[in-house]
């Protein structure tokens, strides 16, 4: 009788990994489902009013926002990823594309990524030498597309000591290596 | 370098990639307005010592392609404007 297929993580393992340097954590997230959404040409009004009724936020540009059962952080004019939880919204774009028609364009993209969350006191001293976001003076809820050690990231503040990564899936461990490294050099 | 992005506000250059004049928006017809046209919007370029208008495109940010007013000889940004907001402007539709 054939194995039964499991998931891997982002880093090839049955369980998501947890390391902690010093006074950093890095936690690799596997149960937060991902999409894209984006507004239809000349449908904004429309978008707008029914991610409200649903209650999934749109919020300002370079922001994050969080809501019951949706989280959402701006990418670029017009466009969101909406973050919800995994054993819930496994087919998170299959939940969300009937809530809004034909009037916004959605991707699913929880495989896309790898999520790690980073903990510490403060991260300021971890992240001014990884990425040029200027943590010290972003306000909680800042969302950026940032590049840290030449990969594409998106960076939220959550907290002076909580921020969310999302790195491209297939650079996981080269993403986790240069936040290791880092992590290093201060602890 | 610092582009103050209309969005975004300032941001490092090094999150932006050059593409060049941006007279490339306003590509000719090819079926229609003629080989010479085409050559011209392919090909000829000003390379003007004092305000330019350039396309840049925000590959670590957002993903936009922007205008920026830009002037060679002092590196001065003179205006930072959204791409689609100038194609707009000038009557396109997309």
């Amino acid at each position: 009788m054939a194995e039964p297929l499991h998931a891997l993580t982002a880093l090839g393992h049955a369980a998501p990994k947890t390391v902690t340097i010093g006074a950093v954590s890095i936690i690799e997230r596997f149960d937060v489902a991902l999409a894209s959404l984006a507004i239809r040409k000349g449908r904004e009004a429309e978008v707008r009013a029914l991610a409200a009724k649903a209650g999934l936020p749109l919020p300002d540009p370079a922001r994050f926002a969080a809501g019951p059962s949706f989280s959402a952080f701006w990418v670029a004019p017009d466009m969101w990823f909406v973050e919800a939880d995994h054993s819930t919204h496994e087919d998170i774009a299959g939940a969300l594309k009937p809530l809004f028609g034909d009037a916004a364009s959605i991707t699913e993209q929880t495989d896309a990524w790898v999520r790690f969350d980073l903990r510490a006191e403060d991260l300021q001293g971890l992240l001014e030498r990884l990425s040029n976001v200027d943590f010290a003076r972003a306000a909680d809820g800042f969302a950026s597309r940032t590049v840290i050690e030449h990969i594409g990231c998106y960076l939220i503040r959550h907290g002076a000591g909580s921020v969310t990564l999302y790195g491209p899936r297939s650079s996981a461990a080269s993403l986790l290596h240069a936040l290791e490294v880092t992590a290093h050099s201060i602890a | 370098m610092i582009i103050n992005h209309p969005i975004l506000g300032p941001r490092d250059a090094q999150e932006f990639v050059y593409l060049g004049d941006a007279a490339l928006i306003n590509r000719p017809d090819g079926m229609t307005a003629g080989i010479e046209a085409f050559h011209d919007y392919l090909y000829v370029r000003d390379n003007p010592a004092g305000e330019h208008r350039e396309l840049w495109y925000h590959e670590q940010g957002d993903r936009s392609w922007l205008v920026v007013t830009r002037n060679t000889v002092t590196h001065e940004i003179i205006k930072v404007e959204l791409a689609r907001d100038v194609a707009k402007a000038a009557g396109r539709t997309k």
